[in-house]
């Protein structure tokens, strides 16, 4: 039995020169969630940006027992989806089905297949009325499901999210956050939403200066107040 | 995450990078209009302009060879003159014949032909090291100490500090595919679509790009007007210049002066 997510002394510098993560060793088990907290500039989207090679620094990182590297890109990106921050970076497409059926289209699927996995994904997070939609015109929330969806069209056995409830109202925040609890994935989400993290995730990695600060269950490193306060976090 | 390498200023601190920006803007322009003006043919003037920029790409620290690696830009537009071989009068310096067509080579067309190419490289020489040794926000100031128009230079001031925030948002639309390009793992299907396909989905992210920016530019425009904009660009005054630069620029004019006079000497 493989892990989801196995990363092992993972170091990577930006080209400027800047350290953004150092020595950094994590493993998750299939089904497990995962919260990555920390502060600003800790490294936390350079990490998430090296679970489907788009970054790739020293060290190995496998996903699903596949070492990532250049040869198993292809495979590494359709089993880790990516969700990233600002939803309009990821929804590039003229209308809300071309962006769902993107990574099955680029796949090479049948088109059949592909409808049928346009559905079921804009199905699994409540927008199957919005496939004709212009992305560019929903609301935030709105944005962030189908950014979601574009991703769940292609079967990812990892589902990895870069600040899942930034940027949202209490209502669509409350409804994403339901939405995450119902998707049966291995969950890795950056974030600074504490409460989401006790609510949601049962384990919690600190991330801070590009190391892995804490690793532990949520309901003990939160009740470390000088641990999250050394950095930068709060108690909820 | 961002993108560096657009900015072509490199820091230093040689005597070129030290000069007012607006005595280097002036410099700059004169030496480009000089070797605009020098007429076709006239070699030495080209050798003596030459060794005046190599000069200035020596004392500016910058690297000789990195000046000229980026004076290679110069070459694919001296191409639009090529022309100008075939269609000037004079006498013939070469024939050839493809098939029925007869192509005449005459001389002069020749000379003014490497006349322009020379040109253009030492014009390009000289925008490069004041483009690598002033930093862009120093040369908005030149522009504008110049009296070109303030809303012009408002412009380029703008156009740069997107420039770079357009190239972050392209950057990240293409990591937001990449990492949706996945393959299905499934034997006898190859990943990727045709070319069609992909052609239509980068003129999809095209243009979402363009409607970015076109809803960012106005954004901008209401921070702008909130922040008391009423259409008139003004800015602080600018520093006086000191004795040395303006010595640095009556020698500059001079030299130059003296460069395009022997031209018009060997030119003709």
């Amino acid at each position: 039995m493989h892990h989801s997510i196995e990363i092992e002394h993972l170091s990577y510098s930006y080209p400027d020169g800047h350290l953004a993560l150092q020595d950094v060793s994590l493993s998750i088990k299939p089904g497990e969630k995962v919260a990555l907290v920390g502060p600003n500039g800790a490294g936390k989207s350079t990490l998430i940006l090296h679970l489907n090679g788009i970054l790739s620094g020293e060290g190995s990182v496998c996903v699903c027992g596949l070492e990532v590297s250049p040869a198993t890109l292809g495979r590494v990106r359709a089993m880790v989806g990516l969700i990233f921050q600002s939803p309009d970076d990821q929804l590039f497409s003229p209308t809300v089905f071309d962006d769902v059926a993107f990574g099955p289209l680029y796949q090479g699927l049948p088109p059949g297949e592909v409808a049928a996995r346009v559905e079921e994904a804009l199905g699994a997070v409540h927008m199957s009325a919005y496939a004709r939609r212009v992305s560019h015109h929903l609301s935030m929330g709105e944005k962030k499901r189908i950014a979601i969806a574009t991703v769940l069209s292609m079967k990812p056995e990892v589902l990895v999210l870069d600040e899942p409830t930034a940027g949202l109202d209490p209502r669509s925040r409350r409804s994403l956050i339901r939405l995450l609890g119902e998707l049966p994935l291995t969950m890795l989400a950056a974030t600074h939403d504490m409460r989401m993290v006790r609510e949601l995730f049962p384990r919690m990695v600190i991330l801070d200066e590009g190391r892995v600060a804490a690793d532990g269950p949520t309901g003990v490193l939160m009740e470390d107040v000088a641990l999250l306060e050394a950095h930068g976090l709060e108690r909820t | 995450m961002h993108i560096h390498f657009l900015d072509p200023y490199r820091s230093g601190d040689s005597l070129i990078h030290r000069l007012d920006p607006r005595v280097k803007f002036v410099l700059a322009l004169a030496f480009i209009l000089t070797c605009a003006l020098t007429p076709a043919g006239a070699w030495p003037v080209y050798v003596l302009l030459f060794a005046t920029i190599l000069a200035i790409e020596i004392l500016s620290t910058l690297g000789v060879g990195y000046v000229l690696k980026r004076a290679i830009l110069a070459f694919p537009f001296v191409l639009a003159a090529l022309p100008i071989i075939f269609t000037t009068p004079g006498a013939v310096w070469l024939e050839l014949g493809i098939g029925s067509w007869e192509l005449t080579i005459s001389l002069p067309g020749l000379v003014r032909f490497l006349s322009i190419a020379l040109k253009s490289w030492l014009s390009v020489q000289a925008a490069i090291v004041l483009a690598a040794s002033t930093p862009f926000p120093e040369l908005l100031v030149a522009m504008r100490a110049v009296r070109i128009p303030r809303l012009l230079v408002a412009i380029f001031g703008l156009m740069w500090r997107y420039l770079f925030v357009l190239a972050d948002e392209a950057l990240r639309l293409n990591r937001a595919r990449a990492a949706r390009s996945g393959n299905s793992g499934q034997p006898g299907i190859k990943a990727g679509g045709d070319l069609a396909w992909r052609a239509r989905v980068t003129g999809g992210m095209a243009g979402n790009l363009f409607l970015r920016a076109f809803e960012r530019s106005d954004r901008i425009y209401l921070a702008m007007v909130s922040r008391g904009y009423d259409g008139e660009v003004r800015s602080l005054p600018l520093p006086a210049i000191t004795s040395a630069n303006w010595l640095v620029l009556l020698a500059g004019l001079v030299i130059l002066g003296v460069l395009l006079s022997l031209s018009f000497l060997f030119g003709s």
